[in-house]
């Protein structure tokens, strides 16, 4: 019985996979405030005192929750990713691999220290952007639901993917080309009410969408997509990613030979 | 009890040629067992199924009695393994690594065990290091201490001494023959046979992925310090049942012209006379004659030359 759970050696793994991005904290943490804080001088001039068509909001108080679930997703994503293709890459996922610890707790360990990352990051940022404008909090249960959630599912996206990654480059192919596109057109920037009708229409697909619109909506009190619904595909959708890292750990996919 | 009960186990990567085919083998508890080999034989594809790195393909394991594939944490905590490919966390020194595989397996850190491991293995002296700055023998030992820290009862190590030198391999063996002593069981794989030989109760031995042979250590050298007779003739032997009836006291092996017998190790002045004697009125008088003397390179060597030759 005592030897089915090892709760000591899952939070031993998600000491090791905290510690990771603490050790590293210009990069992890002060790098992505301080890009939010670019984005935030450049659009600020760039768009002035400008309403988003709309919604009726200063773009500027639209622009800061999306920058950091931005922030959140692109960390979560980072941390789980990063860990395992670096393992793998220096043949130390065997010791990972060796270890007594079940598919559940190395996927819950994992994506804890992910969101831990991503809630870190989270109030670094809202320190640093807070003197520029006033952020309000409407909805605290949507910030909290869509910010967990939504670390949650980059966390388990991110580690899917440092499980199929072999290299660096593996890695770098995801991070670039499908990471990235998604977040910047998930409607950080914009309100998708600005967008033509086609590209609207691909908008409905891009899940980074819902998670940022439904993050601000906790902030703004309105957004581009229905809550309630889009609380539910939130929640149906961590689910999944979490079944989705459960079932691959478990099966050793592209991680044992 | 067995300590490991392997049945049928077979592996293949991909679709490439068979790393293991059909290996039973078992390993009494408390035994100290070499398991020998050339390069590639499939020796670390076992000692990777055996740390859940690699997936098995057919076949069976039991670890102390327990099925290794259906007990997995159960099996996981009462094992040790020291992996061939030597790697750390670069975040870490030594004592953190040692720290944190003891979290990974469940168990608090044990800072007097810790302590001892340290120095046993000699890596007092670069405890707080970064791993980045050990030898490569001081990373090898620093496996070994990592893979003990858990206090497992079944110990596998892959090749632990590779790299270590003369004087420290010495102190690390008798270390290992401590462990041994109080009760832990020990596979080792090496290249160095006389390592085998010094520490080992077991010797099994494989080539391509097939067991070739699984004895005591003791009898096989018994074996090696017999000495041989042997003939050649002029032409292939071929012995029918009468004549390998007649001979099989010497425990005749046959290569091509020639034949090996066993002198018997009692040396009386007969023994070798007697031998002799039957082989001629055997087989009829040989073209060359010699006495030859195998130790456990030799045995290693017939052993798996004839695998190879036989797949030529
Ligand atoms: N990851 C892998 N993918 C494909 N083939 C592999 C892999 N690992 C090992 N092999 C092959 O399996 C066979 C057995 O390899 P293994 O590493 O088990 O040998 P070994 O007995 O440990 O050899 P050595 O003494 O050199 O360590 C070899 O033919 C090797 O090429
Ligand atoms: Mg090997």
């Amino acid at each position: 019985m005592q030897d089915r759970y090892n709760p000591r050696g899952a939070w031993t793994f998600f000491q090791r996979e905290t510690r990771r991005f603490l050790r590293v904290k210009m990069q992890t943490i002060v790098a992505p405030a301080l890009t939010a804080v670019m984005y935030l001088i450049v659009f600020r001039y760039a768009m002035g005192e400008r309403h988003v068509p709309g919604l009726n909001v200063p773009y500027f108080e639209f622009l800061i929750p999306g920058l950091i679930m931005m922030a959140m997703l692109q960390n979560a994503f980072a941390n789980t990713s990063s860990s395992l293709i670096a393992s793998k890459v220096m043949n130390v996922h065997v010791f990972l691999l060796m270890a007594p610890l079940s598919s559940a707790e190395v996927v819950f360990a994992a994506l804890a220290a992910a969101t831990v990352r991503a809630l870190i990051v989270a109030v670094v940022l809202l320190l640093v952007l807070f003197p520029f404008a006033d952020i309000h909090v409407v909805h605290l249960w949507m910030i909290l639901l869509y910010g967990i959630c939504g670390s949650i599912i980059m966390g388990g996206i991110g580690m899917l993917s440092g499980m199929w990654a072999q290299r660096f480059d593996d890695m770098a192919t995801i991070s670039n080309f499908i990471i990235l596109p998604l977040t910047f057109l998930s409607g950080v920037f914009y309100s998708v009410h600005q967008l033509p009708v086609f590209w609207q229409t691909i908008n409905q697909f891009n899940p980074f969408f819902y998670l940022i619109d439904g993050f601000r909506y906790g902030f703004l009190g309105t957004g581009d997509s229905d809550p309630a619904k889009a609380a539910f595909v939130v929640c149906l959708a961590t689910l999944l990613v979490v079944f989705c890292c459960w079932y691959a750990w478990r099966l050793g996919w592209k991680m044992k030979v | 009890m067995n300590a490991l009960e392997i049945r049928g186990l077979s592996k293949s990567y991909g679709k490439g040629k068979q790393a293991l085919s059909d290996v039973s083998l078992n390993i009494a508890e408390g035994s100290f067992f070499a398991l020998l080999g050339p390069n590639g034989a499939g020796k670390s594809t076992l000692i990777n199924i055996l740390a859940d790195i690699v997936h098995h393909e057919s076949g069976s394991i039991h670890l102390l009695g327990r099925d290794l594939f259906k007990e997995r944490g159960w099996c996981k905590r009462r094992l040790g393994v020291v992996p061939q490919e030597v790697a750390f966390d670069p975040f870490f020194s030594p004592r953190e690594i040692l720290r944190f595989s003891s979290g990974m397996f469940g168990v608090a850190p044990d800072e007097d065990w810790i302590e001892e491991l340290l120095i046993r293995l000699e890596l007092k002296a670069h405890a707080e290091k970064n791993t980045r700055q050990l030898s490569g023998g001081m990373r090898r030992r620093l496996l070994v201490a990592q893979a003990l820290v858990h206090r497992p009862r079944v110990v596998v190590l892959d090749e632990p001494t590779a790299g270590v030198d003369v004087e420290l391999r010495k102190r690390l063996w008798v270390f290992m023959q401590e462990l041994n002593a109080a009760g832990t069981t020990v596979l080792l794989t090496t290249h160095y046979l006389e390592e085998a030989e010094e520490l080992c109760d077991q010797v099994a031995i494989i080539d391509r992925g097939k067991l070739l042979m699984h004895r005591p250590m003791q009898a096989l050298l018994a074996d090696a310090a017999a000495r041989l007779l042997r003939l050649k003739y002029n032409q292939p032997l071929t012995l029918n049942a009468e004549q390998l009836g007649a001979l099989s006291r010497w425990r005749p092996r046959i290569d091509a012209c020639s034949i090996d017998l066993a002198i018997p190790s009692n040396q009386t002045a007969s023994s070798f006379h007697t031998v002799y004697t039957a082989a001629i009125e055997t087989l009829g008088v040989p073209v060359d004659v010699a006495i030859v003397q195998e130790d456990l390179e030799d045995i290693f060597l017939r052993l798996t030359g004839d695998a190879h030759a036989g797949s030529l």
